[in-house]
């Protein structure tokens, strides 16, 4: 951000000035229309996202299409066979662009511990990709990551691929684990 | 308990029982090819077998192990006398095990049909008289049976051609793929035989040398 901006107040008015491609990746970035692409268990996981208790929509993530041509963002979710190989490519061609790609989970990634016939390996093997989030399945607080890191990147028009960093666990080892709930 | 099933079967087949056995309660038969479907109808309608529920159909490929090479194992639970009995037959007598043929069970009991087509489409077993013998997981392209032991365990037949001129995002890429994964493996022995102090040593993981 560069100093120069100044919060209107009160009833003063005036304009601010900005550039168009700022504006309009600051416009896409929260208001991704997504197409869930969903085949595996991660598919669990992704539900917990969309639903309340993470709750997607607080990034301007929130209203599923089930039609690719109104999509946005194309989440994949679990494993890709090569035999839906073709299914994933034709719902990807058939997105308007500007369109986004997150590989969610590591099968998506880089097919997991599928090594064998029947699995494509990654779908950057299929379709470009924008951010991948690593974990089997991944935690949402991942997840949620990757979807800020594609803000970030629609926001600044950089399209070369990502990958979620892993979050280090802010307890101390010597700690051991952290009670979830407390004892009665 | 089902021992009584294996007194049946022997009582009725006679010599097309090649062998039998029972271990933890397991009883199994093998039985030869030609009798499969007469010994299916007779083990559904024999009172003292009366195996009405049809459990798993599979195949085992014995590649170059075995003449023949493959066997079919059937699986079959009598639900009105508790009892199981494991029904296998080998199959595939042609040079190489090429063409393993046997009956298909589909008119003895229906939920055999995407068994047999499952098992078809995994190793090449034809099952005669199946209504509708088609692949049923992979794609009609692909090319021989996955689960045959001669499958090239490389080998992929991808439907859309494969995106080139990018790299993988570390983690993801080959060195540091997963730490017991086959392509790391081979790589790993790749790279140990490249060294002459470890000439000898390249089976330490335990894996059996093909």
């Amino acid at each position: 951000m560069n100093d120069n901006i100044r919060v209107i107040e009160g009833s003063e008015t005036g304009f601010a000035t900005t550039r168009v491609d700022a504006l309009l990746g600051w416009a896409r970035k929260y208001s991704l229309f997504q197409y869930p692409f969903v085949t595996a268990c991660c598919g669990m996981e992704f539900m917990s996202l969309a639903s309340g208790r993470f709750d997607m929509a607080r990034f301007g993530a929130e209203a599923p299409r089930f039609t690719p041509r109104q999509a946005d963002l194309l989440w994949v979710v679990g494993t890709v066979s090569q035999r839906q190989a073709p299914i994933l490519k034709m719902v990807y061609d058939q997105m308007a662009e500007p369109k986004y790609v997150l590989a969610f989970g590591t099968c998506a990634s880089c097919g997991g511990f599928y090594d064998n016939y029947a699995t494509v390996p990654g779908i950057d093997k299929v379709i470009p990709v924008d951010v991948y989030v690593p974990g089997c399945p991944p935690r949402p607080e991942g997840v949620i990551d990757g979807l800020l890191l594609l803000q970030d990147k629609i926001q600044t028009g950089d399209r070369t691929p990502a990958i979620v960093k892993p979050r280090t666990d802010p307890v101390p080892a010597s700690e051991g684990l952290v009670p979830l709930r407390k004892q009665a | 308990m089902s021992r009584d099933v294996l007194d049946q079967l022997v009582q009725r087949f006679d010599d097309a029982v090649l062998a039998t056995h029972d271990q933890f309660g397991d009883e199994t038969a093998l039985i030869t090819a030609d009798v499969w479907h007469e010994a299916a109808v007779f083990l559904r309608d024999d009172l003292v077998c009366s195996m009405d529920h049809f459990i798993d159909l599979t195949a085992v490929d014995f590649a170059d192990r075995r003449t023949p090479r493959f066997e079919v194992v059937l699986h079959l639970r009598s639900s009105e006398r508790l009892h199981r009995i494991r029904l296998k037959a080998p199959v595939g007598l042609g040079p190489g095990g090429e063409n393993p043929q046997v009956d298909s069970l589909v008119d003895v009991w229906k939920g055999a049909n995407w068994f047999e087509r499952e098992c078809y489409d995994m190793f090449g077993v034809e099952f005669v008289g199946h209504p509708d013998l088609r692949r049923i997981l992979m794609y009609e392209q692909f090319e021989g049976h996955p689960l045959r032991k001669d499958y090239d365990a490389h080998r992929t037949q991808p439907l859309v051609p494969y995106r080139e001129g990018y790299e993988k995002l570390q983690p993801f890429g080959l060195p540091q793929g997963m730490p017991f994964g086959r392509q790391t493996h081979d790589r790993w022995k790749t790279a140990v035989a490249g060294r002459p102090e470890d000439a000898g040593a390249t089976n330490l993981l335990g894996f059996e040398e093909d």
